[in-house]
């Protein structure tokens, strides 16, 4: 496996440990620190400013019985060994897994032999799993926003350079970008975009020949 | 680990460790006592009212004495690792959502702790306090809302870079100590 060149920016980090980031692209993160040190590096001393700031947190005095009520569960607290996430399986990493619910993905079929998985849209975005025949381009979609698309399997490259597993591409909407897929095998990247509404353009656009290749 | 080195570890990761390793009530104690109102007071910052910030104090509390064996101060001061757990536990009331988090490394090594690997986390961690301590009022607040999550991605893009380098020097040093030590684990 070639090494992670693209990471995660310092500000989505910083959001992320701030607990700040909507939920589609925490998810992007998660995933992408379960594969790199770097980054899980700089999340933790993102964490380590947290810290600190909470160190010098002006205190609020917590009610008396707050603490004899803790104190008398001690003894009867089950401890937490077994990390809550689920574990990675195949090319997943474990907050997919877990945003799977433990199962295999569920493909829908888009055209042009690309399917996606939904793994969450709402209000804040959307986040989802793509998967593109080697060579094809990844479906034309407008992202009001940001994006981030994070490779999972195989790679694919754009105007802006070439992304292989744990690769990370930051796109924003002045960002006009034709992703391809690369030969090989089929590219399998978890994509989060908060621009939900916009999407739907992009089931319509399929009928059109958009796939520049 | 000689007890002149124990001696000058902070006294919240002594008491944490006495809470990880010998499950020490009055060492827990001594924490509540000190963080709890710390994590309140973020808590109400936050937006949380008195009884639902008690809440929560008490839910992280637990956390932290459930979680203790996890607990590993070559990579994580106890500040940071207390901190993840409150914003982990925020989200999961405030928002009703299930946070995506990291995978974890795997269980906590047994080998013998590392002390000058936990007290080269504590000196960097001290240096980082020592740097958000000299900035100005303006640009400290600035932090202060940016890790108490009241800044969007956007808005941090815009913030000045912090000296992250020589503290992630030091947690990737962690990192990959525990990454050998988990596979010394493995292979036995």
């Amino acid at each position: 496996m070639t090494p992670i060149t693209h990471h995660i920016p310092d500000p989505l980090l910083a959001a992320y440990a701030a607990g700040s980031l909507p939920r589609p692209f925490a998810l992007v993160i998660a995933a992408h620190v379960s594969m790199c040190e770097d980054c899980r590096a700089s999340l933790s001393a993102h964490e380590h400013i947290g810290g600190a700031v909470l160190e010098d947190m002006t205190t609020a005095p917590v009610e008396a019985d707050v603490k004899a009520a803790l104190m008398a569960m001690l003894d009867m607290a089950e401890p937490i060994e077994e990390p809550p996430v689920a574990k990675r399986s195949g090319v997943y990493p474990g907050p997919v897994m877990e945003a799977l619910k433990g199962r295999a993905p569920k493909w829908k079929k888009l055209g042009m032999g690309v399917k996606q998985c939904i793994l969450d849209a709402g209000e804040a975005g959307s986040v989802r799993l793509l998967h593109i025949p080697p060579g094809q381009a990844v479906p034309d979609h407008t992202h009001g926003g940001l994006e981030l698309t994070l490779v999972l399997q195989g790679s694919f490259s754009d105007e802006t350079g070439h992304f292989g597993v744990g690769d990370v591409e930051v796109a924003d909407q002045e960002l006009e970008h034709t992703p391809v897929a690369d030969e090989g095998a089929a590219c399998i990247c978890l994509a989060a975009t908060d621009a939900p509404l916009k999407f739907r353009a992009f089931v319509p656009r399929l009928l059109q020949p958009i796939f520049r290749i | 680990m000689s007890n002149r080195e124990a001696k000058t570890y902070t006294e919240q990761t002594t008491w944490m460790l006495a809470v990880r390793d010998a499950r020490d009530k009055t060492a827990f104690a001594a924490l509540f006592d000190h963080y709890a109102p710390r994590i309140k007071g973020l808590l109400m910052r936050k937006g949380c009212g008195h009884g639902q910030a008690d809440e929560i104090v008490q839910d992280v509390m637990l956390t932290i004495w459930r979680k203790a064996a996890m607990f590993d101060p070559e990579r994580a001061q106890v500040s940071a690792w207390i901190y993840q757990i409150a914003r982990n536990r925020h989200i999961d009331v405030i928002r009703k959502e299930n946070r995506p988090i990291p995978e974890e490394l795997g269980e906590a090594p047994d080998a013998e702790p590392d002390a000058t690997q936990i007290l080269g986390m504590e000196q960097e961690s001290l240096h980082l306090r020592e740097a958000l301590s000299r900035l100005k009022p303006a640009q400290r607040e600035m932090i202060e809302a940016a890790y108490l999550g009241e800044m969007s991605h956007r808005e941090l893009s815009e913030k000045t870079g912090l000296p992250l380098g020589t503290i992630k020097s030091r947690i990737r040093l962690g990192l990959e100590k525990l990454r050998h030590e988990l596979k010394g684990i493995r292979q036995e």
